[in-house]
Parts: structure tokens; sequence; C-alpha cells
């Protein structure tokens, strides 16, 4: 029974008490770069979730095998490989969601928050745990980016994913689409977060 | 827990073995995905070039000049349109590296005449919301059926005929920019093109 609850929370920790963005202010290169638009917020989240899960689950797996002075440059080859797949796999399938991402595509193997996962959790505990760990963790960052990049978007373009409810020529908060918004919004919905989390528990 | 002893050995060969599994998959991968990749590209193309040129019946895509230019990096791409065997049009790659967050690459159709049948942005890195504009109706309605020898392409701020899209008057100007590129190689390569059909 332990052990279940034990799994329950390593999942449930990262959406909520460990948030990635909101609480732990981790990887944020992406999440300030490509949060323009509540789409390509939803799109980096899930290429950085699945990112995560494989990397986790193949960490988990060879920990043992992997000398502790060469972890970090193993880590980071894992990682690398896996991004690098899901660049290929993107452009060829989903287009227009890789020109969209660009750059920040091939920046998700700097992400700390995969090789946080992969250094601080995944090397030191059970495949299973990991798995859950990289889903929980992935799904808080998915939901994260996809506030901010919706908050984003509402605000500075006057559209949410991609459906526009002002006229075109309407005056929106422009500054919310350019890269300071993504601070200014970043910064609320933060403060907004913690507000909640702190009452309920 | 036991954790392998980091001796030379050993992390010379597990580094091995990890970059030789990663490379071996990340080949495999790119030979899985090289085909649709080829594919999604020209299918834009195709798209594109329905979009932009008057109704043809010929194949553009490979019937395609590529001539050196002065003003872009790569060669400019032009395609050549014909609706039986009259010459109607073509459709050029035009670029500029002068937009906000870099490289737009547009395609133009061009009437046999020189006027603009129509525009499709291919490639671009603009603000969303801002410059991404550009491929909105209201930004691209202004240049069709227009001719780029009696219009000027510079927006109304530097003295031309274009309106600048709010908030992104570097995107507009690169874009006219790209459009008088496209022009340019269109004058300059239109007998070629004409003679391509044989």
């Amino acid at each position: 029974m332990a052990e279940k609850i034990n799994q329950k929370q390593n999942f449930l920790k990262g959406i909520v008490k460990e948030n990635p963005i909101f609480v732990m202010l981790l990887g944020m290169c992406p999440t300030l770069g490509v949060t323009s638009s509540a789409f390509n917020g939803f799109g980096m989240g899930v290429a950085t979730l699945f990112v995560l899960l494989m990397s986790n689950m193949v960490v988990s797996l060879v920990k043992k095998q992997i000398p502790s002075k060469v972890r970090i440059p193993a880590f980071i080859i894992i990682i690398a490989s896996f991004v690098t797949i899901v660049e290929m796999v993107l452009e060829a399938y989903v287009p227009f969601l890789y020109e969209q991402l660009g750059i920040f595509i091939p920046l998700i193997v700097v992400n700390c928050l995969i090789l946080g996962r992969a250094e601080a959790f995944a090397s030191k505990n059970g495949l299973l745990a990991s798995i859950l760990d990289a889903l929980g963790m992935g799904l808080g960052f998915v939901m994260a980016l996809t506030v901010l990049g919706a908050t984003r978007e509402i605000l500075g373009s006057g559209s949410l994913f991609g459906l526009q409810f002002v006229p075109e020529n309407a005056n929106t908060f422009i500054l919310f689409i350019l890269p300071p918004g993504a601070f200014i919004a970043l910064a609320y919905l933060t403060v907004l977060f913690n507000k909640i989390t702190v009452k309920t528990s | 827990m036991s954790k392998k002893e980091s001796s030379f050995l050993s992390m010379v060969v597990s580094l091995l073995i990890i970059t030789l599994v990663s490379g071996l998959s990340l080949g495999f991968v790119n030979d899985l995905t090289a085909g649709p990749k080829a594919k999604a590209k020209l299918e834009k193309k195709i798209k594109a070039l329905k979009l932009v040129l008057p109704a043809f019946d010929n194949n553009p895509v490979e019937e395609v000049t590529k001539v050196i230019s002065e003003q872009a990096k790569d060669s400019v791409e032009l395609y050549p349109a014909f609706s039986e065997s009259n010459f109607v049009g073509a459709a050029v790659i035009g670029s500029s590296e002068k937009g906000f967050s870099g490289l737009i690459k547009i395609m133009i159709g061009f009437t046999e005449t020189g006027k603009i049948e129509n525009i499709e942005v291919l490639e671009q890195k603009e603000t969303p919301g801002l410059g991404t504009k550009m491929k909105g109706e209201k930004f691209l309605k202004q240049f069709r059926g227009i001719d780029p020898a009696t219009y000027n392409l510079k927006v109304k701020k530097d003295g031309g005929d274009v309106d600048a899209l709010t908030g992104a008057t570097i995107t507009s100007r690169a874009f006219g920019e790209a459009v008088q590129m496209g022009y340019d190689e269109f004058v300059e390569n239109k007998e070629t093109l004409k003679n391509s059909k044989n």
C-alpha cells in the first residue's frame, strides 16, 4: 500500500507540488521563447514530454552500467538522440509545427528540466517510478506552457488556438506576444498558481 | 545500488556503446523519415505553385530553372507555367534576409505580362501576431494584380506604395524587398523561361 501511494506521489508531484514551471522555474528558455500562442506552447510541451519520458526510461534502465564519472555526458547523448528523433519526425509528419518551433526543438537538449530529472530522479529510481515521474513532470510542463501560451495569445492577439474572437484590426496588447510579455505573463501566472496551491494545501 | 567503478576502460567502453547505439538509431530514423520529409516539402511547393500561378497544365516542379542571383545567397528558383504549350506566367521564389527574425522566403506568381497573380509565404520566423500577419489576406490583397514596374514596393514610410503591417514595418519592408527581387529575376529570365518548353 505504501508503495502504491508512493508511486501516485511520483506522478502527481510534477503537476502541482513541484510543477516544473510555476514552482521549480526549470526550462525557462523554451517557456519564454515559444509560448506566443497556445498551440505553440502545447506543441513544445508535448515534444518535451516525449523526450523526457524516453530519456527517463533509458537512463533508469542503464543507470547501473554507466560509470558515475561519465554519467553526465552519457545522459546528454541519450537526450540529444531523442531530441534529434523528435526533430526528424516532426519535420516529416507535422511540418507546420516544425516551422513554428524552429530553433527551439534542438534546444530541448539543453532544457534543464530533462537533464535535471535524469540526474535527480531517473538515475536513482526504478523504471516504473521514473516513467511516472516523467509523465507527471511532462504533463505539468505541457499544462504550464499551454496556459502561458493561451494567456499571451488571448491578450496579445485576441485569439485562442488560432480562433480569432476580436476584429482583425482591433487594438490588442501587442506587448504580450513580444518577449517582455512572456516575463510579465509568467510572473503573474506564477503568483496566481502559488496562491491557489498554498490555499488548498 | 552498486554503481560501476569509473575506471578508464569502463568509461571508454560505456560511452562508446551509448554513442554507437544512438548513432545507429538516429541513422535508422533518418532513413525512415527521409521519404515523408521530401514528400512534405514537395507537396508544400506544389500547393504554393497552384495558389500563385494562373491555371497551368505542365509540371513546373520538373521544369524549374535555377539562376545565380546577386541578391540572394542561394540560387533563385523560377517555375514556368504553360497552358496548352503557351507561356502563361512563372513563379519565382524571392527571399530577404532583412526580416525581423531573419530569412523570409516567399513565392510570387507572375502572369505573362509581369503582373503579380498571387503571393504565398513559404518560410518565415516573424513574431506571431505581428509579422506573421503578412500571411493574412488583408496584407497580401494589396499586391494582387499590380505591376511592380509601375508600383513602388517600398513601404509608405519609405516613400513607396505598400501599406505596412501595424507594428511590423521591418517585416513589411523585407516582404517588399523579396517581391522586388522576385520581379527582377522574372524580368531578367522571362525569355529563357518562355523558350524552356521545346
